[in-house]
């Protein structure tokens, strides 16, 4: 298989695999979880659900000042890989690109630059978690193989991404191809991991909401 | 030195050659210097270059074409004034080209196996074309086929030079569904030194260079992993290219005639394969340095690159998916929710038959 080859079948039947899985996996997930039904409660409301449950999407999206002063270093690592990854996600020029093909609109991008240094903050953001995990006693006993899966895939496309981008070690080609596989591998691992929880964190932090709007006390 | 008028053309050096050709010392030489710096060589090596050009004797060259479009020799003939390349080109003597040659039929194939045979173990293989497998009567020349023209030539061929992108690897004519059973040089000459020129045409000073360097120094140039020179191959076009600050700000033509194609901004989002291509254009340019393709507001189709007729789409950026996937999207969608609807239907007419096949347990059962 040449490299053009290789970077034809990732781009081409690769993609479509991994898309059939990636979106198949995170539908029935959803089902999974929506259709599990909830037994009636029979106690009295004693206030608004949704208001709550809303409410509480956003606050706890918010660190408040003595989780923050607690776990400084999850929380400012944590937001930098996120935020970070939603910038070189979603505003690299050719990633919209691919978006636009796939669901038929895109977005404004922003400068090169700026994407390759976010990508540089993010992969050292990620390592840093990775760093933490490990070194810290709690957080290594309750980490499962699946905690490490799920980092390795996900910083996979972030270092092939820039390696592709710079062109470092082999030729671009396969740098490319390589790249586009490490995110087909997220996408396949994604909807049976807790990755699942880029869609499902606002449903949860509702349903936490919800509970305490209906028992009239604050979430 | 004086030019022995009564020598024959055939017995000149190269040397002699261009001074009856009316080229100075002083432009031989700062070809010399252009070639080495192109060749990425120390300038210490000038002198050396124009040592063994100067006393070099005329190679014999034998021209195979196989399945090809005569782009490649158009490309390499078709130079609008004499340069140095070009007459280094002519200096050559080109025993057998079946396209540019007078003689035909007996008489062509005679000289091809004269030149084989008064310089077996010296001369210079070209082939331009790829070979047909899946039968041999697809491409033939003078009733022979053309995988045996291709292997009784190169037995004596000093190294070959495989010219083109149908030549290196197979081309258009190993394009998907590659119907003639299409296959390149590299492929079936295994034991010969093969130096790689692809594109669609190659850059006719790609074919000087490497030229130039085999009379100076009587070996092949520094080969990449699929066996292209290093020293025209070794950046892609988009680490070349003019318009690259374009790319980095994020100023992109969307259209071939919107303001940004006017402005000249980067055409990656109509298709350019610029950044997955390695060859020269961006700096040696075409037609005399006049200019290359993305120069002239058309992408790059990276022909220099192997399978370039099957990547995917001129026109699809290089980000961009090469199946319909917003059709797959939609059909696997479809397929889950039903799948999940029916398997919560399931699950509750199994949670229904179980609460009704539910038994309570009273304080009777408990004290059995």
């Amino acid at each position: 298989m040449s490299e053009i080859e290789f970077l034809s079948w990732v781009r081409g039947p690769g993609f479509q695999i991994a898309v059939i899985i990636f979106i198949a996996g995170v539908l029935i997930r959803f089902g999974e979880i929506l259709l599990l039904g909830r037994k009636k409660n029979l106690a009295e409301a004693k206030g608004s659900e949704m208001s709550s449950g809303l409410r509480t999407i956003i606050t706890r999206s918010i660190p408040d000042k003595t989780t923050f002063q607690r776990s400084t270093f999850t929380l400012v690592a944590g937001y930098i890989f996120h935020i970070g990854i939603f910038v070189t996600l979603f505003l690299f020029a050719p990633h919209i690109l691919m978006f636009k093909e796939v669901i038929g609109f895109g977005w404004p991008s922003i400068p090169t630059p700026i994407i390759d240094a976010t990508a540089v903050v993010t992969i050292i953001a990620l390592l840093a978690v990775l760093a933490h995990r490990m070194s810290n006693t709690v957080l290594k006993f309750l980490s499962t193989k699946e905690d490490y899966l799920v980092w390795l895939v996900t910083i996979l496309p972030l270092i092939t991404g820039y390696i592709a981008f710079h062109r470092i070690g082999t030729t671009a080609p396969t740098l490319l191809a390589i790249h586009i596989l490490s995110v087909e591998l997220l996408l396949v691992i994604f909807p049976f991991t807790k990755l699942m929880h880029s869609f499902t964190v606002a449903l949860s932090r509702w349903y936490n909401g919800a509970i305490s709007g209906y028992r009239g006390v604050e979430s | 030195m004086t030019i022995n008028k009564d020598k024959s053309r055939f017995d000149m050096t190269l040397g002699e050659t261009l001074r009856s050709q009316g080229i100075s010392r002083r432009s031989f030489l700062k070809f010399c210097a252009a070639t080495a710096s192109m060749m990425a060589m120390s300038p210490a090596m000038i002198p050396k270059i124009a040592h063994a050009l100067e006393s070099a004797r005329r190679p014999s060259v034998i021209w195979l074409s196989f399945q090809e479009c005569t782009g490649c020799t158009e490309s390499l003939t078709r130079a609008h004034t004499a340069t140095i390349e070009s007459l280094i080109f002519d200096y050559i003597s080109l025993d057998y080209h079946h396209t540019l040659m007078a003689a035909s039929g007996h008489g062509a194939e005679d000289a091809r196996k004269a030149a084989m045979e008064e310089n077996f173990g010296k001369y210079l293989l070209v082939v331009d074309g790829s070979i047909p497998m899946g039968n041999p009567g697809y491409s033939t020349i003078a009733g022979i086929s053309n995988y045996d023209m291709l292997m009784e030539t190169a037995k004596g061929a000093a190294a070959i030079i495989a010219v083109g992108t149908c030549a290196t690897y197979g081309g258009i004519p190993h394009a998907n569904p590659n119907p003639t059973g299409a296959v390149s040089v590299g492929e079936l000459i295994k034991d010969k030194p093969i130096i790689n020129v692809p594109g669609c045409p190659p850059i006719p000073v790609v074919i000087t260079g490497v030229l130039t360097h085999f009379l100076t120094f009587g070996t092949i140039p520094e080969l990449d992993h699929i066996g292209r020179p290093k020293v025209f191959y070794g950046q892609s076009i988009h680490d070349r290219c003019y318009r690259r600050p374009f790319y980095d700000k994020g100023l992109f033509a969307e259209t071939f005639d919107d303001e940004g194609a006017r402005k000249g901004w980067c055409l990656y989002k109509l298709g350019c394969k610029g950044p997955t291509t390695y060859n020269a254009c961006a700096t040696t340019k075409w037609n005399n340095g006049t200019s290359f393709p993305i120069e002239s507001g058309h992408p790059c189709l990276g022909c220099s690159e192997p399978d370039f007729w099957d990547g995917g789409g001129f026109y699809k950026a290089l980000s961009m998916p090469t199946e319909n996937i917003t059709k797959t999207a939609i059909y696997t969608a479809a397929g889950a929710v039903a799948a999940g609807v029916a398997l919560g239907a399931m699950n509750k007419s199994k949670k229904n038959s179980a609460t009704k096949a539910h038994n309570k347990t009273t304080i009777d059962d408990l004290e059995k």
